[in-house]
């Protein structure tokens, strides 16, 4: 149970299925017992960037800003806070793995959801990165939304509870 | 839509190229040195090689109709933003259509000319084909999303289609030797029944890739 403003690091080995679990809360995959209840939207970020390979940055992201109906403004302001708004006429094919999580982070940012989940967010980031996304998350937060971060990278989130996979297992 | 159509059109970002165009054309030309420049019997089988010829080329851009953006993930986001599979493979459809059928309607014309069909039979094809397209187009987006989520996919495309485009190309092609248009007609109420349940189809199919 998460209320506004809470989060949850869900911490465990490979294959202890975090990925099941954050596709079974975003509603992609169904439980075999137990129900997921939430009040609000929910955005996903996992390995896959969503992002076509052919086209530009700029407009890969402006097709999911379009469906989220993101305004000009705010779309350059999330591309501008992960570090990319130099890249938007690259297409998507010739960035690097860090790149398009950064792409995918600001997709994320963009779509405006109260409830994140995040699948190994820090796959393939650098340490700027890693301390980006840690703040993304810290003002998620602050701002009353709800974050799982499924991870087996120790990840520095204060305000988060850790709930390890392992202590689960009957 | 507008994604899709620009992924998918000739020249566009996906290599939807032109290859089914040419493959069309090629087979149109290629037929009449491979059976004889008999012109009259060139006249009397032309409009079921065109027949033929479009149904193949409506099947070459197959795999890349669906299998990309499953596994980029694309249907995953949008059903996070409550866009449902079935929208998303209606509009994939309509783009498919767009992406071929007009083009493949003007080709018809040449091939048409290569073939030495007389100007009634052409009409017919014509007809035939733009009652046959969508239910083509229907047809290859239900087998894309069918078989994207499996390895060899390609191979299995091919054996789904066969028992799936028969009716079509029987009434379709049908109507070329009939005076009335029953044929067309009947070839225009299948392609709706297969438009009508392909997205249904195709939903599911990647719901049920989503699981495995």
């Amino acid at each position: 149970m998460l209320k506004p403003g809470e989060a949850y690091h869900v911490a465990g080995p490979n294959g202890i299925s975090k990925t099941s679990l954050m596709r079974i809360l975003a509603g992609l995959l169904r439980p075999f017992s137990g129900q997921v209840k939430r009040t609000g939207d929910v955005a996903l970020l996992d390995e896959r960037s969503a992002l076509d390979p052919q086209v530009s940055l700029g407009k890969a992201l402006a097709f999911w800003a379009d469906l989220d109906g993101v305004g000009q403004h705010e779309r350059h302001a999330c591309t501008d806070h992960v570090g990319l708004t130099d890249l938007l006429d690259v297409p998507v094919r010739f960035l690097s793995t860090g790149q398009r999580k950064r792409a995918a982070l600001a997709r994320m940012q963009g779509q405006q959801a109260p409830i994140w989940l995040l699948d190994e967010p820090l796959n393939g980031l650098d340490a700027a990165g890693v301390a980006l996304t840690e703040i993304m998350v810290a003002d998620h937060c602050a701002g009353g939304g709800i974050v799982v971060v499924a991870s087996h990278q120790p990840m520095a989130l204060p305000m988060a509870r850790t709930l390890e996979l392992a202590e689960f297992i009957p | 839509m507008r994604r899709d159509l620009a992924l998918l059109m000739p020249g566009g970002k996906r290599g939807g190229s032109i290859l089914p165009l040419l493959f069309f054309l090629a087979v149109a030309m290629l037929y009449p040195f491979a059976v004889g420049p008999d012109a009259q019997l060139l006249a009397r089988t032309g409009g079921g090689v065109i027949w033929v010829a479009a149904l193949l080329a409506a099947i070459l851009p197959l795999d890349r109709l669906v299998a990309p953006d499953l596994e980029q993930g694309v249907f995953d986001q949008l059903a996070l933003r409550g866009i449902s599979e079935e929208l998303a493979l209606a509009v994939r459809m309509a783009a498919h259509w767009f992406s071929f059928a007009p083009l493949l309607l003007l080709a018809t014309i040449l091939a048409a000319a290569l073939l030495s069909l007389d100007g009634e039979t052409l009409r017919k094809v014509l007809l035939g084909l733009l009652a046959g397209t969508p239910g083509l187009a229907a047809i290859g987006v239900m087998i894309a999303a069918l078989t994207a989520g499996l390895r060899g996919g390609v191979a299995l495309s091919g054996l789904l289609l066969i028992p799936l485009a028969v009716p079509i190309l029987i009434f379709g092609a049908g109507s070329l030797s009939r005076p009335d248009g029953a044929g067309i007609a009947l070839a225009a109420a299948i392609s709706l029944v297969l438009v009508a349940i392909a997205p249904f189809a195709g939903g599911a199919a990647i719901r049920a890739a989503r699981e495995g």
